[in-house]
């Protein structure tokens, strides 16, 4: 069993989760805000004022009956995903990329019915996948199709970038990759490679899969050294608009790049991992008490984005 | 956002240990409530044996009985003796037990048993009035007597005590001389010494004792000797001079009051036995705080049923507290809150062995079944009620299979929670088929870990001796679960989990 000591973790400015939880998210966040990024339609239709672009909506499912609609919009549909309104850590998502005869196929390649997809927003109506269990909403989105220079690492699914937003200020950014371990999935915990993004420049740092550091894509098997995040500016100035659109000083915002529509939202997450300090292979504590300790703040999104590619690069 | 300060914070912390400590150790102090379990306090039974011989009419005996034996508490009395009325009578500070029947006819015993605690802390009251010493008129040739014996006692002594002191010395048989001898035979010895005390103007009475030895019977008392210094009575032992009450022994008549009165009967006498008892001193407590304001504090009072209840209830923070410490600061991850809890305090009732197959037994059990839920495509509200159907099913069928095989404890099921055994069943299933089986060992293992370590601890006899008896130090557990829930430090599992990054060191 290894160790690390507390003393030396302070040193490099790790973030801890009770740190997290007092100082930052309940200090932060204010508890009226949650439900705007607990529910992904409501976060959709949030950040839509403020010019985020979000995965086109094909359809809301809110009642029982209405499943039945469902089938007659699925009938012309190739891709889709389905989600939970409520739901959290990517429960819940079922991901259809194609059609095989009068069944669906899932990103995975296993294939699916119409009536399993009908239990399926059954379940989630009964608030299988919600927070608290409570009763939940589906929503049906267009496929994000990723674009082909960062989907060729992932295996299967979709990578997405998680941004550290505090205070309107993008602190820390890393590229999540899915594997055979994550069964498709970016979440980290499950198996999902995170790789560390330089804030200035948007290049690869490091990569972590399970905590520990890797070179290689375990399935892919391509080096993760040189991955570029294209139109890397704009994407913090998204992540960073999402503070006005929500009013949470600490949260985390999740991007996926789109190979028609460039950059889009996925979600927001009001209590983000620390897996990401990992990822970047440095803490996060410097870079928040450089914005606690400003005595200006920025005002406009574009401004607050170049400080911290300014500040928090490492190239 | 503003930082508020931490200060009143912990101030009002601060405040909520120190009132919990302090009020607990004011109770141990004042009520007598110990810290520990098992401590035990000597307790003496006393009791009174009254015979006598009716011949036929009514009769009344009357016992005086102590009120307030110096260094003696008296916890309990009662009066055996079938078929008399009895009742305790009190005038002008003396107390008489009363026994009373229409007719008596021959040999009668009558008991009175009486519970002392000893306690130094009980010092004799000073009389309300203070007794003056009654004038005596002697004959000749006592008269002569008296007064050489008392001028040379008085010439030795320089204070009513020691010349009560040397008193005694000179009319003892070794030092008697002819004066003394004239006076005094064996019978009268006691009546004379008031007498000449009296007359030496020191105010002074008879006073009967009883010698405290483990497993006496057929005690008498043994009579003393009590002078009035201005401020409350002395006793002296008339026999060595030695002054004050030693340990053991008890006064049980004090005053000129007859010892017992029987009227309507004959041979009348009064024995005592007695026994040297160790009660525990929680007990001792519980019973004092009956006849005690402060009993408001406590649950004493409560009926068994519910006190029992409290004793479960008043575990519980016990629990919580070890939660948030395993989660907060060790870092364990557990599925459920609370969950551990619970577990754990149905374990306190099946002890954890057999609590711990029975769990298992029903999780597993449930778990196939919900496999078979799933495939039918339920609305969640309805597969867990059919799940909580299910659940007390299994529990039925593990206490009926169990019993018929002769393991009792298989109807120890029945006291883990329901609905709490049906939603771990429902989590953990659906952690299943998101997580896999991974993290269901992951997180049952850490709840199971957090339930046998919480049970541990509120299964240890002093915690449920404190958190039931001084109620008041969960203002203490209060507080430091509150101190927790400001504790920004590293869990011990992330020293662990972060262990990676010395790379970047």
């Amino acid at each position: 069993m290894d160790w690390i000591s507390p003393r030396r973790l302070n040193r490099i400015g790790m973030l801890n989760m009770n740190r997290r939880n007092v100082d930052y998210i309940a200090r932060y966040n204010d508890r009226s805000s949650y439900p705007l990024v607990d529910n992904k339609l409501k976060t959709k239709l949030a950040v839509g004022e403020y010019d985020v672009k979000t995965p086109k909506l094909l359809q809301v499912v809110r009642q029982q009956h209405e499943i039945s609609h469902f089938r007659e919009i699925a009938e012309d549909l190739s891709g889709f995903a389905i989600k939970p309104a409520k739901g959290s850590g990517g429960k819940g998502i079922t991901v259809i990329t194609g059609r095989d005869g009068d069944d669906f196929v899932k990103a995975s390649g296993a294939r699916i019915s119409v009536a399993m997809l009908e239990r399926h927003l059954t379940n989630i109506l009964a608030g299988l996948y919600s927070l608290a269990g409570t009763p939940d909403v589906a929503i049906v989105e267009d496929l994000v199709e990723s674009s082909p220079d960062l989907a060729k690492y992932s295996f299967q699914g979709v990578p997405d970038i998680r941004i550290i937003v505090f205070q309107g200020y993008p602190i820390m950014a890393m590229l999540r990759l899915a594997t055979k371990a994550s069964d498709g999935k970016a979440n980290l915990h499950q198996g999902a490679v995170g790789v560390g993004l330089d804030l200035g420049t948007g290049r690869s740092l490091n990569a972590v899969q399970f905590n520990r550091p890797i070179t290689l894509h375990p399935d892919t098997g391509l080096a993760l050294e040189n991955i570029q995040i294209e139109s890397w500016e704009n994407m913090l100035e998204m992540a960073s608009r999402c503070y006005e659109a929500t009013g949470l000083g600490y949260m985390g915002v999740d991007l996926v790049v789109d190979a028609h529509q460039g950059p889009l939202l996925l979600e927001l997450n009001a209590r983000p991992g620390l897996a990401i300090q990992m990822a970047n292979g440095c803490g996060l504590m410097p870079r928040l008490n450089a914005i606690e300790g400003l005595k200006r703040p920025h005002f406009s999104p574009r401004e607050r984005a170049q400080f911290a590619m300014n500040s928090f690069s490492r190239m | 956002m503003t930082v508020r300060s931490r200060i009143p914070f912990y101030v009002a912390v601060f405040l909520l240990i120190t009132a919990g400590l302090s009020v607990a150790t004011w109770r141990h102090f004042e009520m007598g409530i110990p810290w520990m379990t098992g401590e035990q306090q000597p307790v003496w039974m006393v009791e009174a044996r009254v015979d006598f011989e009716g011949y036929g009419e009514s009769a009344q005996v009357s016992l005086h009985v102590p009120q307030q034996p110096p260094g003696f508490r008296i916890l309990t009395e009662q009066a055996a003796s079938p078929g008399y009325g009895f009742s305790i009578l009190e005038n002008n500070g003396s107390r008489r037990a009363e026994w009373t029947k229409r007719e008596v006819n021959g040999p009668q015993t009558l008991y009175f048993k009486t519970q002392f605690v000893p306690d130094d802390s009980i010092v004799q009251q000073p009389p309300k009035r203070p007794p003056q010493a009654q004038a005596v008129f002697w004959e000749e040739p006592q008269a002569t007597a008296v007064r050489e014996l008392l001028n040379r006692a008085t010439e030795r002594s320089s204070s009513p005590e020691s010349l009560t002191r040397e008193l005694i010395t000179l009319m003892q048989p070794d030092n008697r001389t002819q004066n003394s001898t004239m006076l005094v035979s064996d019978e009268n010895y006691l009546q004379i010494l008031v007498r000449m005390l009296n007359h030496a103007g020191i105010a002074a009475r008879t006073a009967d004792a009883l010698k405290l030895e483990d497993a006496r019977r057929r005690q008498h008392l043994v009579p003393f000797i009590q002078i009035y210094d201005g401020e409350r009575w002395l006793t002296f032992d008339p026999r060595t001079a030695e002054q004050g009450v030693p340990e053991h022994l008890l006064l049980w008549r004090q005053g000129s009051e007859s010892l017992l009165d029987v009227v309507g009967g004959d041979n009348s006498q009064v024995s005592f036995s007695m026994l040297r008892q160790t009660i525990p001193a929680l007990q001792l407590a519980a019973r004092e705080a009956a006849s005690n304001g402060l009993s408001a504090l406590s649950f004493y009072q409560l009926p068994i049923e519910e006190q029992s209840m409290f004793r479960m209830l008043l575990l519980l923070p016990i629990g919580a507290l070890m939660v948030a410490f395993m989660r907060m600061v060790i870092g364990v991850r557990t599925s459920g809150t609370f969950m551990p809890v619970l577990i754990a305090v149905a374990f306190v009732q099946t002890t954890l062995v057999p609590g711990l197959i029975a769990f298992l037994s029903v999780v597993a059990i449930g778990l196939l079944l919900r496999g078979y839920l799933s495939s039918l495509n339920l609305l969640l509200v309805s597969r867990i009620s059919a799940l909580i159907i299910l659940v007390i099913f299994i529990t039925a069928g593990l206490s009926i299979v169990g019993y018929q095989m002769g393991f009792n404890t298989g109807m120890t099921v029945t006291f883990f929670p329901t609905v709490i055994i049906a939603w771990t069943i429902e989590r953990m299933s659906i952690l299943w088929e998101e997580e896999g089986p991974r993290e269901v060992a992951v997180q049952g293992a850490g709840s199971l870990f957090v339930a046998i370590c919480a049970y541990l601890v509120m299964s240890l006899p002093l915690a449920g001796h404190l958190t039931f008896n001084f109620p008041e130090l969960h203002l203490v557990i209060l507080g430091l679960i509150l101190l927790m829930g400001q504790y920004t430090g590293y869990k011990l599992s992330e020293l662990r989990r972060f262990n990676p990054m010395k790379a970047y060191d």
